[in-house]
């Protein structure tokens, strides 16, 4: 099965702290670290697994400039056998339609079974995904958390609902699915996994490689523009209990079933 | 056809006449042995190398301390005192089965040295040892019957008891003292009822007890029980040498070559590949140990080695609270999967992944490197490297626990575990109240020093250990160390990185930091962590020296520059817990010890389990992150251990002992009636300060309201 992953490079979340620039229209980027968007990595992560059990090739493809590379090699460090970076100061300041619409150029001009993005991206508004669906004209499924390969062009699939119930779906290929966190453990990547494809090369396509008319995508496309970052104010402290151990148990335990955690 | 022996009156002319079959049993004993040995060096051919050739005189001198003086064994009385005896008696016999074995060729064969007056003492002495011996195996198959010391119990799940095949071996040994005993009886019965001149028998002894139940016996049936006894003995002997290299009692022909070979420093860990160096290891296709064949020739002499005798598994911390390891079984395993996979009739088989196969990920993971079972083994066999080197592979194969991937990408983009900013490595040196009584120089090339404080990521980013970091710098100062530290320019120290198989991590954070350390200028560097101290010793190279702040306080104490005020608190009971990587890795029991006996009116005791047997608290480093298997924490038992042996304040010099250890008296719900205080913060807190009064009312910082960055386990991947 030839499967693409598009995969994006976002600010870690766990590694940063996330501060607002003094303008207030984005965050401090200096001095941030990035990584693979995690629900990006759960799906390469699937990707090779699907091929582990049935052949075929896993190819990550983002949308972005020569920085990105890194999660690109990440993910072949992983296992994926092929890189491809989207790269054109045209796309700069694409919203999520723009970024799809690049996504789906290139996804014609190849051949792909299956296409997977992550549930959302940790910077992102989860639109990607769907958005790329409707313009392929393929079925779409969101927060999938397992996956299974049937015979005759299907998949079964399940997917996450609220409460942590699970809904059963089949889906014709060639699908896009949004992969949820948690369907795999994604395997560990390491320095010397990254050194050794440090050299592969990474094919890179542009605006005019892709045939794309500039005027559908990047910031005069934007039909959502980002005006504003806001980060909330702090709410007012922890509540403190006081009294012994025993004591303090009943009064949570009060407190959490009279605010309806308890049932 | 036996009667047929009897006449001729001297031994050597009737045993020529079964000259042919006893010449068979010694061609095909010998023929058999050589056979099997071969066959069990196949592996360590085709192994991994390991360098094991350098310092002979080193390695001889080990010989004669552990393999012939059995320097580990009295660390078990009973066995060890049985053991010795044993294994004396074995030297001696050694000797005796010479000359019985090549009695057959001559008559009057007897080993230089070995006649006349000297010859009737080594005889005595031979007669004591058989004895000896014969009541070992005794008393030894009394116990494995009847006290059954439960280290020697095979825990459910790693397969059946060893019991049988021990009793057999133990028999064997004692059928091979019977006959040797008897053959001397029988001897000097049928001589003396020749009326030949004999050699009187050891008193007490078992041919002299023997002798004396044989005394009226016919001479023919004498004659025939010698060759009885002969036969015996040199069938059972054969038989037991060829049936050692199927199990626990191969140590005693590998034992000499595993104690040679073994490891000669502590503290230190194998290369991923020595024939490959640093520069050259992205081009190495795997590594670590993922197949049998991928451990070392000498990892392999382990297994043979090894007489299962369970020391390592019973001072095992992961084993005592229940997480799937047990030394004593990675061993016995993987003997086992050589054996099957390398049989001796029949060709070897493929090499299959070990990991999955016979040892599980929870297995390899649960190790905290404490060097507990290395310390313990008498046979010097080795468990962290290899534990390392499965961790290599398995990170190889990009097989690592949720729990540890985050930390382990933090500490690539970051430089420590937690993810946090590098600019923000010096805030400790920055709280308010501290700045202004010591300035801690940052000596990014604008300030020079001579000493390196090297911080290390938990004592620069965790808030409780911040306390154990301006401690430290309190302390330098006060003894007029002209110090700095490296502030954001510093690196964890990959100390862990290392331990859990990142080797190329480790690599890029010791590069870093070398750098760092070598641009800074410093002649000398200090640390308050012993995780960082065995690094900067023993993994890191071009850096200069490196003291614990213990060594450092110890020294500082005799030199009389630190001076203590006598503690306060009449009912605190100090206990010190010696830190596996201080002590155990780095031999530093004493430094901290006389630390705190110096300061007046300390009350110390001792736990049961400390200096090299000490306990470890939990695990540092990237151990702090991983989710073991367990039924109890290592600092819950750690912390009653303490409380046994009546101490009220644990004294500990790490600061992953003080995370786990204050966790666990939590957990132990010892709150209010057990505290942990570091042997810097505790120093900081007694020393005497000399000049400036104004110093003195900044106290250590008051400890247990802080909040900590290590989040409790539980809390975290949930």
């Amino acid at each position: 099965m030839e499967i693409l992953v598009c995969a994006r490079r976002v600010p870690d979340t766990s590694e940063n702290e996330i501060a607002l620039n003094s303008a207030g229209n984005d965050i401090e980027r200096d001095d941030l670290v990035y990584s693979i968007n995690e629900w990006d990595n759960y799906a390469v992560e699937e990707a090779l697994q699907i091929v582990a059990r049935i052949g075929g090739t896993v190819t990550v493809v983002t949308v972005g400039n020569d920085d990105d590379e890194e999660v690109l090699r990440r993910e072949m460090a992983m296992g994926a056998n092929h890189g491809v970076l989207i790269s054109d100061p045209a796309f700069d300041g694409s919203d999520a339609k723009g970024i799809a619409t690049i996504l789906k150029t290139f996804i014609q001009k190849g051949r792909y079974d299956l296409i997977l993005t992550g549930v959302q991206a940790e910077d992102g508004g989860a639109q990607v995904g769907g958005m790329l669906a409707a313009l392929l004209d393929y079925p779409f499924a969101s927060l999938v958390n397992s996956l299974e390969v049937l015979d005759g062009g299907k998949l079964k699939i399940s997917r996450e609902i609220e409460g942590g119930n699970k809904e059963i779906n089949e889906i014709d290929l060639p699908c896009v699915l949004s992969i949820q966190t948690g369907i795999n453990e994604p395997r560990y990547v390491g320095m010397r996994g990254i050194r050794q494809v440090a050299s592969v090369p990474i094919p890179t396509f542009n605006a005019s490689s892709l045939g794309i008319d500039p005027s559908n995508v990047g910031e005069a496309a934007a039909r959502v523009k980002r005006v504003d970052y806001f980060v909330p104010a702090l709410g007012k402290g922890a509540q403190m209990l006081e009294g012994s151990r025993e004591e303090n148990i009943d009064k949570l335990v009060e407190l959490v079933a009279a605010k309806g955690g308890l049932k | 056809m036996l009667e047929s022996t009897y006449i001729p009156a001297q031994a050597g002319r009737w045993l020529s006449q079964w000259q042919i079959l006893f010449l068979t049993i010694h061609a095909l004993g010998i023929a058999c042995f050589g056979y099997i040995v071969a066959k069990r060096m196949v592996p360590l051919l085709r192994a991994e190398r390991d360098f094991r050739f350098d310092q002979p005189l080193v390695r001889l001198g080990r010989v004669l301390q552990f393999w012939l003086g059995q320097w580990k064994h009295p660390r078990y009385r009973t066995a060890g005192v049985i053991h010795i005896v044993i294994f004396a008696g074995f030297i001696v016999l050694a000797c005796r089965a010479f000359s019985l074995l090549f009695f057959k060729i001559s008559g009057d064969f007897l080993m230089p040295g070995f006649s006349g007056t000297t010859g009737n003492i080594y005889d005595v002495i031979t007669d004591y040892a058989a004895t000896m011996v014969f009541f070992c195996m005794v008393i030894a198959a009394t116990r494995r019957l009847v006290f059954k010391p439960a280290r020697y119990a095979v825990p459910p799940g790693y397969g059946k008891a060893h019991t049988v095949d021990a009793i057999f071996l133990l028999v064997l040994i004692a059928v091979l003292m019977v006959a040797d005993s008897l053959f001397a009886a029988s001897t000097v019965a049928g001589r003396f009822q020749q009326g030949e001149p004999v050699e009187a028998l050891a008193v007490l002894s078992l041919p002299w007890i023997l002798k004396s139940a044989l005394a009226s016996t016919s001479l023919p049936t004498l004659w025939n029980i010698r060759l009885g006894a002969y036969l015996l003995h040199q069938v059972t002997f054969y038989f037991l040498l060829c049936y050692r290299p199927f199990g626990i009692q191969f140590h005693v022909e590998t034992s000499l070559f595993n104690v040679y070979f073994a490891k000669l420093n502590r503290g230190t860990l194998k290369p991923v590949r020595w024939d490959v160096s640093d520069e050259h290891l992205d081009q190495v296709e795997s590594f670590g140990v993922k197949t049998f064949e991928d451990f070392t020739w000498k990892h392999i002499l382990d297994f043979y080695s090894c007489a299962d005798c369970g020391r390592c598994s019973d001072n095992c911390p992961s084993h005592a609270v229940g997480r799937p390891l047990s030394p004593r079984f990675l061993t016995i395993k993987a003997r086992d999967y050589s054996f099957k996979h390398y049989p001796v009739l029949g060709n070897a088989g493929n090499g299959t992944a070990l990991v999955g196969g016979i040892y599980s990920d929870d297995e390899v993971w649960s190790c905290t490197t404490c060097g507990a079972c290395e310390e313990e083994c008498p046979l010097l066999v080795e468990y962290i490297d290899k534990i390392v080197d499965l961790r290599r592979g398995l990170i190889d194969d990009g097989n690592v626990p949720q729990s540890l991937q985050k930390p382990l990408k933090a500490l690539e983009s970051r430089g420590n575990p937690y993810g946090k900013m590098e600019k923000k490595k010096a805030e400790w040196a920055k709280a308010k109240d501290f700045q202004s009584t010591c300035d801690v120089k940052i000596l990014d090339g604008n300030r020079q020093a001579d000493t390196l404080y090297f911080v290390d990521s938990i004592t620069s980013y965790d808030d409780r250990m911040q306390s154990i970091g301006r401690s430290t710098a309190r302390i330098l100062d006060h003894v007029g160390e002209n110090y700095g530290i490296l502030g954001a320019a510093e690196r964890d120290s990959g100390h862990e990185v290392r331990r859990f198989g990142e080797e190329t991590l480790f690599m890029a954070l010791r590069d870093h930091n070398v750098e760092a350390i070598q641009a800074s200028g410093a002649r000398r560097i200090v640390t308050a962590d012993p995780h960082s101290y065995n690094a900067l010793k023993h993994d890191y190279k071009d850096v200069p020296p490196v003291e614990h702040i213990s060594q450092v306080i110890a020294r500082e104490v005799k030199a009389g520059k630190v001076k203590f005020n006598p503690v306060e608190n009449q009912t605190a009971v100090y206990t010190y817990h010696d830190p596996c990587y201080l002590g155990r890795h780095n031999q530093i029991y004493d430094d901290p010890r006389d630390v705190l006996d110096a300061i007046p009116g300390l009350k110390r005791v001792e736990m049961k389990r400390s200096r090299d047997r000490s306990f470890c608290c939990g695990g540092g480093g990237l151990m702090l992150f991983y989710e073991p298997k367990e039924d109890q924490r290592m600092g819950v038992k750690r912390v009653q251990m303490a409380a046994e042996a009546g101490a009220n304040v644990i004294v500990t010099a790490c600061p992953f002992c003080m995370a786990n250890i204050e966790d666990a008296i939590k957990v132990a719900g010892l709150e209010g009636r057990m505290t942990a205080i570091d042997l810097a913060e505790l120093v900081d807190q007694q020393m005497i300060r000399q000049v400036c009064a104004t110093v003195s009312v900044n106290p250590p910082d008051r400890v247990a309201q802080q909040e900590s960055i290590l989040e409790p386990k539980t809390a975290i991947g949930g």
